[in-house]
C-alpha cells in the first residue's frame, strides 16, 4: 500500500535537497509577507475610512467578513479562470483573508484610546495627523500588532494551500510528495516546517509587542481574555476570534 | 460551469455533487461532534472552579498558530501506517483538532466571566454546583458557546474541502482535479457550492443565536457603538 513500506522520513532525501527545501521556505515567508504587507496597508486606509465615517465601518466590515468566511482552496480555485494560475491568484486571495483580521483589530486598537488621553493630547497641542501618530498609534500599537500575528499566522497556513493553484513554498514539496504517492518524506518535511514556521512567527510576534510596548511589561495582560473585544485587541482577547462571528464573521478559510 | 450542471454526472453516481455535498457534511458534522464532546466539558467545568486561564489562551494560540493542511498531510502517513486508509480519517483527526479551541475558548470564557452577582443569587436560592451550572452558567454563557461552535462549524467545512489532497471524496476533489484540467465546471460548481456552504453555515448559527437568545438580540455590540469615538 501506498506509502506503507517507506519510512516516514529519508534523511538522505533530506540531505541531497536541502537547497530545494531552504529555497522553498524561503519562498514561503516571500508569500507570506506580500500578502500580509499588501493586506495591511489596504487595511490601514479601510481602517482610516471606517473610523473618520462611522456609518461605513458596518458594511466594509461585512465584506470583508464574507471574503473571510469562503474556504481558501474554493477561492483559489475561483480565481483561476478570472486571473489565471500562479502567484496572482493565490496573493489576491491571501490578501482578502487579511483584511478582516487587520482592520477589526487596527478599528478596535484606536477605539480604545481613552478619550481623556485624546482631550489631553489636543490641550497640550497636538493636532491632527500628529496626534495620531505621536498618541493614537501608540496606544493602539498592542491591538494591531496582536492583529498582524493572527494575520501572518493565518496566511502561512494559507500559503501552504496555495502550492495547489501553483505557488511554490512548502506546500510545493508537500504536494510533490503527494503525488508521488509512494515516498513521504517530503510531505513530513513540508508539513512539519511549516508548522515550525507559523509557532516561530507567532512566538516573535510576541517578543515584537513585548519591544514595541515597554510600558505593558509590568501588567500581565495575557491572564484577562475578554471576550467583548474583537480579535486579538488585548494581548489574548482573540477569544473574539469567536466574538467578532457575531458581527456576521466566520472565522474560516481553512488553513 | 452550466454545460457541466447540465450533464447527468452532476446529478448522478459517487462524483455526482449531491454524493460529495452528503460526504463533505457528513464529515464535517462528525468532526464537530467530536470536537464538542471532547471541549466542552472540560471547558464548563474549568470555567466554574474559575481556573486554567492559562490553557484557555495556550490553546487558543497554538490552535491558531498550526496550519491544520499540514496537519492533515502530516497525518496521512501514519494513518496509511497503522491502518487507518486513506482520507477519512486524517482528515477527521486534523478537522477535530482544528475545531476544539474555538469551542473550549469561547465556553471557557463565557461561564467564567458570568457575572458573580447571578452566581451569589442563585448560591443565595440554594443552589449547588450542578444546579448553578446548568441553570444559571450555561444559559448565561451560550451566546459564546454558541460562538465557539459556530467559528469551528465554518472552519471545519471550509477546511473539510482540503481532505480532497489526501484521497477523502467530498466537494474538495472536483476542486482539487479541476485545478490542471482544460474543463473548469466541475471546479467552478464545487468551489461556489463549498463557500455557499460556509455562508450557509454561518447563517444558520447566526439564526440559531438569535432564535436561543433572544435577550441579546436587542443589545448593541460593544465595537460597533460609537461613543468609543470620543473626538475626531
Amino acid at each position: 500500500m501506498l506509502f506503507a513500506t517507506e519510512p516516514l522520513v529519508r534523511w538522505k532525501w533530506v540531505g541531497d535537497h536541502l537547497d530545494e527545501i531552504w529555497q522553498d521556505l524561503i519562498e514561503h515567508i516571500q508569500l507570506t509577507a506580500i500578502a500580509v504587507g499588501i493586506g495591511f496597508a489596504i487595511s490601514l486606509v479601510l481602517a482610516i475610512v471606517s473610523i473618520r465615517y462611522r456609518w461605513t465601518y458596518g458594511p466594509i466590515g461585512a465584506f470583508c467578513a464574507v471574503l473571510y468566511a469562503i474556504p481558501s482552496l474554493a477561492l483559489f480555485a475561483l480565481l483561476i479562470p478570472i486571473v489565471g494560475l500562479g502567484v496572482v491568484p493565490a496573493e489576491i486571495a491571501l490578501v482578502g483573508y487579511t483584511l478582516l483580521i487587520l482592520l477589526r483589530n487596527m478599528v478596535a486598537g484606536f477605539d480604545g484610546v481613552p478619550p481623556e488621553v485624546r482631550e489631553a493630547a489636543d490641550g497640550m497641542g497636538y493636532e491632527g495627523w500628529r496626534r495620531g501618530l505621536r498618541v493614537d498609534l501608540p496606544l493602539a500599537l498592542p491591538a494591531i500588532i496582536a492583529g498582524l500575528r493572527i494575520a501572518t499566522v493565518t496566511t502561512v497556513g494559507l500559503v501552504t494551500v496555495a502550492a495547489l493553484v501553483g505557488t511554490g513554498g512548502l506546500g510545493a514539496l508537500i504536494n510533490d510528495g503527494l503525488d508521488r504517492g509512494d515516498f513521504p518524506t517530503p510531505v513530513v518535511v513540508g508539513s512539519v516546517l511549516s508548522i515550525a514556521l507559523a509557532i516561530v512567527l507567532d512566538v516573535m510576534f510576541v517578543l515584537i509587542e513585548r519591544f514595541a510596548t515597554p510600558w505593558r511589561r509590568r501588567q500581565r495582560p495575557d491572564t484577562v481574555i475578554n471576550p467583548d473585544e474583537p480579535v486579538g485587541a488585548a494581548a489574548a482577547a482573540d477569544v473574539a476570534g469567536g466574538e467578532l462571528a457575531g458581527a456576521g464573521a466566520g472565522v474560516a478559510s481553512g488553513g | 460551469m452550466w454545460d457541466y450542471l447540465g450533464t447527468d454526472a452532476a446529478w448522478h453516481g459517487e462524483n455526482g455533487l449531491p454524493a460529495l455535498l452528503w460526504a463533505h457534511l457528513k464529515l464535517s458534522f462528525a468532526s464537530l461532534l467530536i470536537a464538542a464532546l471532547i471541549a466542552l466539558p472540560p471547558a464548563i467545568v474549568l470555567g466554574h472552579i474559575k481556573k486554567g486561564a492559562l490553557l484557555a489562551i495556550s490553546v487558543v494560540n497554538i490552535g491558531r498558530a498550526i496550519p491544520s493542511f499540514a496537519i492533515i498531510v502530516l497525518l496521512l502517513p501514519f494513518s496509511l501506517k497503522w491502518g487507518f486508509g486513506l482520507g477519512f480519517w486524517p482528515t477527521l483527526v486534523a478537522l477535530v483538532l482544528l475545531a476544539i479551541p474555538p469551542i473550549f475558548t469561547n465556553t471557557y470564557t463565557g461561564v467564567r466571566d458570568v457575572p458573580p452577582d447571578a452566581v451569589e443569587a442563585a448560591q443565595g436560592m440554594g443552589m449547588q454546583a450542578t444546579g448553578l451550572m446548568r441553570k444559571v452558567e450555561l444559559p448565561v454563557a451560550l451566546p459564546l458557546i454558541l460562538t465557539g461552535l459556530r467559528v469551528s462549524a465554518v472552519q471545519i467545512i471550509a477546511t473539510a474541502t482540503l481532505g480532497a489532497k489526501v484521497g477523502y471524496r467530498c466537494l474538495g476533489t472536483p476542486i482539487v482535479a479541476g485545478i490542471s484540467r482544460a474543463d473548469k465546471g466541475p471546479l467552478l460548481a464545487a468551489a461556489i457550492l463549498v463557500a455557499a456552504l460556509a455562508l450557509l453555515t454561518d447563517g444558520v448559527f447566526a439564526q440559531t443565536q438569535k432564535v436561543m437568545v433572544p435577550w441579546r438580540a436587542s443589545r448593541t455590540r460593544p465595537h460597533d457603538n460609537p461613543e468609543a469615538e470620543g473626538t475626531s
